[in-house]
């Protein structure tokens, strides 16, 4: 079965040209894709995800705002209940990504990321979530 | 051509007041100020394609404007002074995320996003503060502001009075390129038809009281950055700027009021001689179409000036040094094509807004080129080679069939075909494929960008210093709005607003006085933009990949 994905801009940003080519990389690649359009909060992506059951959320964040944001859609998604893991592209400069990783997110990808890469990164998050998931059912 | 392009060039020249320097090579070889045949075709003269003016950068070099804006009004005046400083000669603000879609600090919406990707403006509070210390009336000053333009322009026109500068004395630019923020840029608030209003309104309030003022910059730099070719950069900005005109006339204005007051703001992308033809077709498209079609008999309404920035998409956020290379090839294209306005951008754009000494180099860049090459001494150096002759003809070619299609989409009409193309997403899709081109170009190695999928070594090492905006500065602003809403006449700004809501649901009335008004009382940003929505609406842009 291919893997659902929601690509999600938050907050007021509106560069949406990565976004759209990720998600016509993620179609190329088999992979069914959701797109919410601009100016979501994280509450509506979160809901949106749940609704529409995908595998994982990638959002896109170009303005800066992604330490404040981001987290933001993690504890939407926690809160009720859902563990779909989120993954982050865009102008991140490497000293957040490790913030990103502490605050549950499942991958960054900064600029310049190849198209396999992005990929990649989208099957890794997934798969890493579905050997949690086993495992903690397996408890 | 005759040989009265000649002719009138030769006149032109004569009269044009030169820089009092030796314009010759570095070994002291004198130089013609433009060169070709004398049947051939030169600057000053229509259609243009070679300069817009007869002397070019021996009259003037190219204002070195460079875009800034981060954090709050007194953070942003800082830089401003010190680009002053450093010799930079008109300023350019930067906005930040709020501010461009019309919201206040304060608004939920605007959480992480205060003073972050620009200056946080949300009253004439602020605008005191962004301009405090620099005189309005000598410096020009650009504002890169689109969906709230009305308002900020409005707030500007209240701040510069105050301190005693006349709007008639205010040189400037304000971006109000409405149409490319559906097509691209996508900051936009009202429906399309409702923000063509606001734009009539400044272009009729500007063309009868601000003989300095740009009223738009139409702007195809964000249809690039989003990923579009060069040639439909070409073709969908002029097809924008034909629709303003176009506005113009139904709005009853002579086409010679206005077309003289626009401007023009196109991206120097990597592909130097493309990038040069671009600039090229640009001026001889324009004038062809505004006397042809539009009937203009105005020769500054024919001539178009163009405001060039050097393309954020080129830059990497690997190996950052490498960027002063990209933007300085870039910048050269933008001098070559005979560019009026330059901002270079800095190395570390691809992570960050710049730091200081980021900014700086890239100012550098620009005074190297305009000082230490002599690329300024000859008009239109390129002029004549059969290649890039060859490209502005072929660009011109393929932008005119642009037109037309266009004009089918609006039965003739260029304003009808603009928005109706925005409301169909045919922009929108347009620019998605062939950014989606590029890219897969880029993943197949076909498109090199050195150190991103080629030539790697040295990636790691990349530990450059960023600027880091602070949540402190979204406090601090959200503090100030506060004091402000305190403070201020509530009576007042009631009565302002009641005025703006029942003047904005006549659409004959021109809404900018209104808008000076509630700005002199301190009503914010959000509060107008609030006020304007709740009798236009708001737009929602079907999403589509």
């Amino acid at each position: 079965m291919s893997l659902r994905v929601l690509v999600a801009k938050v907050g007021l940003d509106g560069h949406d040209r990565g976004i759209k080519v990720v998600a016509r990389l993620l179609r190329d690649a088999g992979m069914e894709v959701v797109y919410t359009g601009l100016f979501q909060t994280p509450e509506t992506v979160a809901i949106a995800a749940i609704q529409e059951d995908v595998d994982v959320i990638g959002l896109s964040m170009l303005s800066g705002a992604h330490l404040t944001l981001v987290p933001l859609v993690v504890e939407a998604l926690r809160a009720r209940g859902s563990d779909i893991p989120v993954v982050v592209g865009g102008i991140v400069p490497s000293k957040d990504i490790e913030i990103l990783m502490n605050a549950g997110v499942a991958g960054v990808m900064g600029p310049g990321a190849s198209g396999e890469s992005v990929v990649t990164t989208i099957t890794e998050a997934t798969a890493h979530q579905k050997s949690r998931t086993a495992q903690s059912d397996s408890r | 051509m005759t040989k009265d392009s000649y002719e009138g060039w030769n006149e032109a020249y004569k009269e044009s007041r030169l820089r009092d320097l030796p314009f010759e090579t570095m070994s002291g070889i004198p130089l013609d100020p433009v060169y070709g045949p004398s049947d051939g075709e030169f600057p000053g003269v229509f259609p243009y394609k070679r300069g817009p003016h007869a002397s070019m950068y021996r009259s003037k070099l190219w204002t070195m404007r460079m875009f800034a804006g981060f954090g709050t009004a007194t953070d942003t005046n800082e830089r401003f002074k010190e680009i002053i400083r450093s010799g930079g000669d008109g300023l350019s603000t930067a906005f930040d995320m709020p501010t461009l879609l019309g919201l206040d600090s304060d608004d939920p919406r605007s959480l992480g996003e205060v003073g972050r990707c620009g200056v946080a403006v949300d009253s004439l509070a602020d605008m005191r503060d962004l301009f405090a210390d620099i005189d309005l009336g000598s410096i020009t000053t650009s504002m890169t502001i689109n969906s709230p333009a009305a308002v900020i322009f409005a707030m500007f026109i209240a701040q510069a009075e105050e301190s005693g500068v006349a709007r008639s004395r205010l040189g400037g630019t304000l971006q109000n390129d409405i149409l490319k923020e559906y097509q691209a840029q996508k900051e936009f608030v009202f429906p399309p038809r409702q923000s063509m209003r606001l734009v009539r309104d400044t272009i009729a309030f500007t063309a009868a009281s601000m003989p300095r003022w740009n009223s738009i910059s139409i702007s195809g730099y964000h249809i690039r950055e989003a990923g579009s070719t060069a040639v439909e950069e070409l073709a969908f900005t002029l097809a924008n700027g034909f629709a303003y005109v176009e506005l113009a006339r139904e709005a009853g204005l002579d086409v010679d009021a206005v077309a003289p007051r626009l401007s023009f703001f196109f991206n120097a992308h990597i592909d130097f001689f493309e990038e040069i033809a671009k600039y090229r077709a640009a001026r001889q498209l324009w004038a062809k179409w505004m006397r042809d079609h539009y009937h203009a008999k105005n020769a500054r309404s024919l001539q178009l000036r163009f405001h060039t920035q050097t393309a954020g998409v080129s830059l990497t956020a690997q190996q950052p040094e490498v960027n002063i290379v990209r933007t300085t090839i870039e910048a050269l294209a933008g001098v070559l094509g005979g560019t009026q306005s330059l901002h270079t951008n800095s190395m570390d754009e691809a992570l960050a807004l710049p730091t200081e000494k980021a900014a700086r180099i890239a100012l550098r860049t620009q005074q190297v080129l305009a000082y230490e090459t002599n690329v300024t001494h000859v008009a239109d150096p390129l002029g004549g080679s059969y290649f890039v002759e060859a490209l502005t003809s072929e660009m011109q070619r393929q932008a005119e069939l642009v037109f037309t299609e266009i004009m089918e989409m609006g039965n003739g009409s260029m304003l009808d075909g603009c928005i109706n193309g925005i409301e169909e997403n045919w922009f929108q899709g347009r620019i998605a494929d062939s950014s989606y081109e590029l890219e897969r170009n880029f993943n197949k190695g076909e498109r090199v960008v050195v150190g991103v999928n080629r030539f790697l070594e040295g990636n790691d090492d990349a530990d450059l210093e960023i600027l880091n905006i602070s949540i402190a500065d979204e406090k601090k602003q959200l503090e100030r709005l506060e004091q402000v809403r305190r403070r201020r006449n509530d009576d007042a700004v009631r009565r302002c607003l009641r005025d703006l809501a029942s003047q904005a649901a006549d659409p004959e009335v021109n809404l900018i006085p209104a808008l000076i008004e509630a700005s002199r009382n301190e009503v914010t940003v959000g509060e107008m933009m609030n006020t304007m929505a709740g009798v236009f609406g708001r737009h929602v842009e079907h999403a589509s990949i």
